[in-house]
């Protein structure tokens, strides 16, 4: 039997790339997606709003946990193998888009109604105002909540452990597993998301105290 | 020419009819003052003219446009029709210069150097040629609606249209947003104000125009219209006015 140390925690510490990668797929792909959805919802064709909205509530009301089962098992119906990294991607990446998409299309509605009008009246092109004029205000005031769900994701990513990925939390199971010292394995698999998060959510809540300052001056 | 012609517009918002038959000409250089109580249609009217508002009935020839439902042409109209709002609406996350430099370098084209000339003439124009640099939250009320004013003329419109644009203003700052308006009048701009403020109208408005449940319930050359009005919904008017 094997005792906790340094090599343990090597190996620990080694799969961080894995719970980083996770996230940084997720959080891009969702983002794009995200993005997308966002100006979906806030498109003039109902049709497309509708069905946006109900994608949208579809994945908000499903626990991560089932919506990564599906895409881990759902494959093998059709007789394809998936790899675990790629079903956890794909089941991240969805759930993301779905709430980055709300978190955004808040932040668009919020811009009044005058800025649009502005815009209008001086010829913008719809496109060009949401370029030049929605989107940056827009991104500014969703920035906080933004960062605060990258760390949602961050932590999300531990469910991936469950089929068999091996991020940090499934990295402190099987050090946890081999020297029976569950205890010194996850409290450095908790240090080790600690480190990652703590720095963002600061940074988070920077953000929004900037915004509200802003918002004070006006 | 006519840079205006509206004629017989209707509006409604659902079952309200705001506007029951419009008509307006008005001549280059000529300065139009547009008055009446709250809810008698003078912004629908105002916000018909660039499209903002589309109408059910009439029909609106601004600067030898047509007013279309079609976007790429309502651009082209809008390109030389300017407005200017009760509330500034000016852009916050940009600085003055920035607000002003917008249309002209996305609408128009221009080269980022040129239009920065632009914005820096427009700016002085209305008496802020050193505060290019701030951003809105920065400058008081008289100020953002001055950078309003030169966001408007950066377009070079053939008309300038303008809401209400001093209502939301203290006293002192109502005059310097005046001065700015009077200036133009002298330099010749087509323009069509809803306003408040009677003496201004009197004194810088070649004609004005009583507006009452949406429609022109009588309007003259500025001067015989205010010391003489018609009719005695105008006296009734003017009299409340001076209070
Ligand atoms: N978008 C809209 N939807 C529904 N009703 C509207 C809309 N815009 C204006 N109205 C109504 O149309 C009527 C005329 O409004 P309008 O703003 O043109 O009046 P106004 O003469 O400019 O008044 P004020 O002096 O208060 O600005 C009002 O009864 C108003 O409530
Ligand atoms: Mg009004």
């Amino acid at each position: 039997m094997r005792t906790f140390g340094t090599p343990e925690f090597l190996f620990i510490v080694y799969a961080l790339r894995w719970t980083l990668t996770l996230t940084v797929i997720a959080f891009v792909g969702g983002g794009l997606m995200g993005i997308l959805l966002a100006l979906l919802r806030i498109a003039r064709s109902r049709a497309l709003r509708g069905l946006t909205t109900f994608y949208m509530q579809l994945v908000q009301g499903l626990p991560l946990l089932v919506l990564l089962f599906l895409c881990y098992y759902a494959p093998s119906l059709f007789g394809v193998e998936i790899a675990a990294l790629t079903a956890a991607a794909i089941a991240l990446t969805v759930n993301s888009s779905a709430f980055l998409g709300a978190i955004w299309e808040s932040a668009l509605r919020a811009i009044p109604r005058a800025q649009w009008e502005s815009a209008d009246a001086l010829a913008l092109t719809p496109w060009k105002t949401l370029r030049f004029v929605i989107a940056p205000q827009a991104i500014r005031l969703a920035m906080p909540s933004t960062v605060g769900f990258l760390v949602q994701i961050i932590k999300q990513t531990s469910l991936a452990s469950i089929i068999g990925f091996i991020e940090i939390t499934r990295a402190g199971q099987l050090v946890s597993n081999a020297t029976f010292e569950p205890l010194k394995a996850f409290l450095s698999v908790a240090a080790l998301y600690f480190a990652v998060c703590f720095p963002l959510t600061q940074l988070s809540l920077w953000l929004e105290r900037r915004t509200a300052r802003r918002g004070a001056r006006t | 020419m006519s840079v205006v012609v509206a004629k017989n517009i209707r509006k409604s918002f659902g079952a309200l009819q705001v506007l029951k038959g419009v008509s307006l000409t008005v001549e280059g250089g000529e300065v139009v003052a547009l008055i009446g109580r709250s809810g008698s249609g003078k912004s629908t009217f105002l916000r018909c003219l660039n499209g903002l508002e589309s109408i059910d009935d009439g029909e609106i020839e601004v600067a030898g446009h047509r007013m279309s439902r079609k976007p790429a042409e309502l651009r082209q109209l809008r390109r030389d029709v300017g407005i200017v709002f009760q509330s500034y609406n000016l852009f916050p996350h940009l600085t003055a210069g920035e607000n002003i430099m917008l249309a002209p370098v996305q609408v128009k084209g221009l080269p980022r150097q040129a239009a920065r000339e632009e914005a820096r003439r427009c700016l002085s124009l209305v008496g802020l040629g050193d505060r290019f640099d701030a951003y809105p939250d920065m400058l008081s009320g008289g100020q953002q609606q001055r950078v309003a004013i030169a966001r408007s003329l950066a377009m070079q419109p053939k008309v300038l249209l303008f809401d209400e644009v001093t209502s939301a203003l203290d006293p002192e700052l109502t005059g310097e947003v005046l001065a700015v308006i009077e200036n133009l009048a002298r330099g010749g701009m087509t323009m069509i104000l809803v306003t408040h403020e009677m003496g201004f109208a009197r004194r810088v408005a070649n004609k004005t125009i009583f507006m009452k449940d949406g429609i022109i319930h009588e309007e003259g050359p500025s001067a015989e219209f205010f010391s003489a009005p018609k009719t005695p919904e105008l006296q009734a008017f003017l009299r409340s006015e001076v209070g």
